[in-house]
């Protein structure tokens, strides 16, 4: 990677300027310009600055995040591309191995902090498959799993479209998109407790059943939710400016996508229906009815329609798992690895229910120690691999975790699809205009906490 | 196809696959032991390699790597160190010599077709002596709608690993991962640098024996020890 001549952070023999200066190298005469003293080296000598190196980012509001590309120009073109990441690097992986196979859900929900459901589906399925319990799983919880990521679909592709659309000036797109995502997250809320990172789906099933009126609450946001996606479709689709912002702008074949791992809706702007809710179904997707949204412009405009069809596929599972809801268990039978108790809202705020409490307080000695155990100890998993994959809405969302039969995992790996989709930085805006480097990037829809993990 | 039964593995490996040794029920040692768990010792084993016949599509496609290898001049025996069968999922621990040969023929073999790689991570056994560090590679055939996953061991002294980013240029990122949380090199990888510790991190922070900080507490001149240290369960 050619970042030697942009890490420096020292001036070097020319400091006077605190924000400019240069230094001599092997190479000729280096340039360093930070904040916004462009001017001071405007009168260097001709010939000298034929190789300019940009730092866009990790501060600059559309790289989504921390994202850092180091950008190789020449006038408005970019010749040579390369992303710079982990700045957002919290060692969750690490950290999960210092904690009870309960508690990893916790971290996992964090790391792409606009899917926290798929996270901790991918998290929980592999679990289950290494404790050999999928079979076991109920009915109920997989109904309300498959409920929550599809709703967690539509609130993450909606950022993606509001992000995307307020880093190509579209800011209404943006209002609409993060209004819209307020009624998921309000559902979210009122299932989980949690807008965000709820650590709601949980080794076994889900932390606690919907409440009383959940599911009629989620059925009447559908008819509003499927009006406003409408009108933000509307809004761009056939949107000149949108179209002259995005049409063959940051193409990327299949290919291309083939090679360098890509999966989700960039794999899809390309014509290849995979999609591992169809291919290999989980969670019971093989009962639901859906299309999976295919384009074959490989560019921007493809990308946004399929996120835009996507939501609407989105809506018609959630409302066939809404008549799917059945009365039942949400947390597998085997005692061993259920969570004992389960939550409920009393007067001093939320907490263990009372019947939970009456029962290990003063009626059952072992119940007690069963929940202490359980809670403070964990349950053991037998050694061995597994590897387990949800379709999250940027791609393959892949969990490997290794067990050598402890109450804590051995080593746990996501492969995070925006860390993959994001090396297509290079091959999708190298030739490019700066200003469609921000499109391509926001049609990757990378967040740089699953980036980093 | 090859004859069935012909064995993937070669014979005379040792059945179980013991990676290290766990003590007691906590994991701190060093205190006083009023549990009286602190006794017991048991080892560690890691799933035993399976033989044929394996079941389902498994032995297809072991079948068509060893004829692949066979047509490439290998043996299977050499290429394949064993393999094991474990929930459903299949894992062949393929030698580092042969790594880059083996994933040719799993990306161009018509039979194979593993059009996908989803990249490398890494496992450290301290335990697992002479195979410290192991690569774990998954990849995804969409053609043939299968997945596998191929181990690669090697010595803590000697972590080098040919790299696949020629055959697969999606490993790049994941092997400079691989590289930075757990040392192992990736031979042929064209910038194999840090990508989420800073350039100038000392040690591989993945790796089990990585020193852990511990958090000074303010109080009574007490700390917490780090993670590693703390009395928990294993």
């Amino acid at each position: 990677m050619s970042t030697d001549n942009v890490t420096f952070t020292s001036a070097g023999p020319d400091d006077s300027d605190s924000y400019a200066g240069s230094y001599d190298t092997t190479e000729g005469r280096i340039y360093n310009v930070s904040g916004g003293d462009w001017g001071t080296i405007a009168g260097a000598p001709e010939g000298e600055h034929d190789r300019i190196v940009v730092n866009m980012g990790p501060q600059h509001p559309s790289t989504h995040g921390v994202l850092r590309l180091i950008l190789e120009i020449d006038g408005e073109t970019v010749t040579e591309a390369r992303a710079g990441i982990g700045y957002l690097h919290t060692g969750i992986e690490k950290n999960m191995e210092f904690r009870s196979w309960v508690q990893g859900v916790t971290f996992v929900t964090r790391m792409d902090y606009l899917t926290p459901m798929f996270n901790e589906t991918a998290y929980c399925l592999a679990v289950e498959k290494a404790l050999g319990v999928t079979d076991q799983i109920p009915e109920r919880a997989s109904v309300i799993r498959v409920m929550m990521m599809e709703l967690n679909r539509i609130s993450s592709h909606l950022v993606a479209l509001a992000t995307g659309g307020m880093e190509l000036g579209a800011l209404t797109a943006m209002e609409f998109g993060f209004r819209e995502r307020e009624l998921v997250l309000d559902i979210f809320e009122m299932v989980s407790g949690l807008r965000m990172n709820s650590a709601y789906i949980r080794p076994g099933g889900v932390a606690q059943d919907l409440p009383a009126d959940g599911a009629q609450t989620i059925r009447d946001t559908i008819p509003l939710l499927r009006k406003r996606l409408k009108d933000t479709a509307d809004l761009l689709v056939d949107n000149a400016i949108w179209m002259g912002r995005t049409v063959d702008i940051g193409y990327l074949d299949l290919a291309g996508c083939m090679a360098i791992g890509v999966t989700g809706p960039v794999l899809r702007s390309t014509g290849l229906p995979h999609d591992l809710r169809k291919s290999q179904p989980y969670c019971g997707y093989e009962n639901y009815e859906f299309d999976v949204i295919t384009k074959t412009t490989c560019d921007v405009y493809g990308r946004f329609l399929i996120r835009i069809e996507e939501m609407e596929q989105s809506l018609r599972i959630v409302e066939q798992a809404l008549d799917m809801l059945q009365p039942g268990p949400v947390m597998i039978e085997d005692k061993k690895i259920a969570w004992p108790a389960q939550l409920s809202i009393g007067s001093d705020g939320q907490g263990n229910s009372p019947e939970h409490i009456r029962e290990i307080m003063s009626e059952s000695m072992e119940a007690l120690i069963h929940h202490f155990k359980l809670v403070t100890e964990g349950f053991r998993v037998p050694a061995g691999q597994v590897y387990a994959a949800v379709e999250s809405p940027k791609g393959e969302l892949g969990c490997h975790i290794v067990s050598s039969g402890g109450t804590r995992p051995y080593r746990v790996h996501f492969r995070d699809p925006s860390f993959t989709n994001l090396q297509a930085v290079a091959a999708m805006s190298e030739g490019s205009m700066i200003s469609d480097i921000i499109a391509a990037v926001a049609s990757i829809d990378p967040v740089m906490g699953g980036v980093d993990r | 196809m090859s004859e069935p039964g012909l064995p993937v593995v070669p014979q005379g490996i040792e059945e179980l696959d013991v990676i290290g040794v766990r003590h007691g029920a906590f994991g701190a040692s060093g205190g006083g032991d009023t549990s009286g768990f602190g006794g017991l010792v048991e080892p560690i084993v890691m799933p035993a390699p399976a033989r044929r016949p394996f079941g389902g599509w498994f032995d297809e496609v072991s079948d068509e790597l060893e004829l692949a290898l066979q047509a490439a001049g290998l043996h299977a025996a050499d290429a394949i160190e064993k393999v094991v069968i474990y929930r459903d999922e299949i894992t062949y621990h393929v030698r580092r010599d042969h790594l880059v040969s083996f994933a040719t023929l799993l990306r161009d073999e018509p039979g194979l077709r593993f059009e996908m790689c989803l990249g490398v991570s890494g496992v450290h056994y301290p335990g697992d002596i002479g195979r410290e560090l192991h690569a774990v590679y998954h990849f995804l055939s969409i053609t043939h709608n299968r997945r596998i996953r191929v181990e690669v061991s090697v010595p803590e002294g000697d972590a080098v690993i040919p790299s696949l980013y020629a055959v697969y240029p999606t490993c790049d990122w994941h092997e400079r991962e691989t590289w930075d949380f757990f040392g192992i090199v990736f031979d042929g990888h064209p910038a194999l640098t840090r990508i989420m510790m800073p350039d100038d991190w000392p040690g591989h922070p993945q790796r089990k024996d990585y020193p852990l900080g511990g958090i000074p507490v303010e109080y009574k001149g007490g700390t917490i020890p780090p993670p590693d240290q703390r009395r928990s369960y294993n």
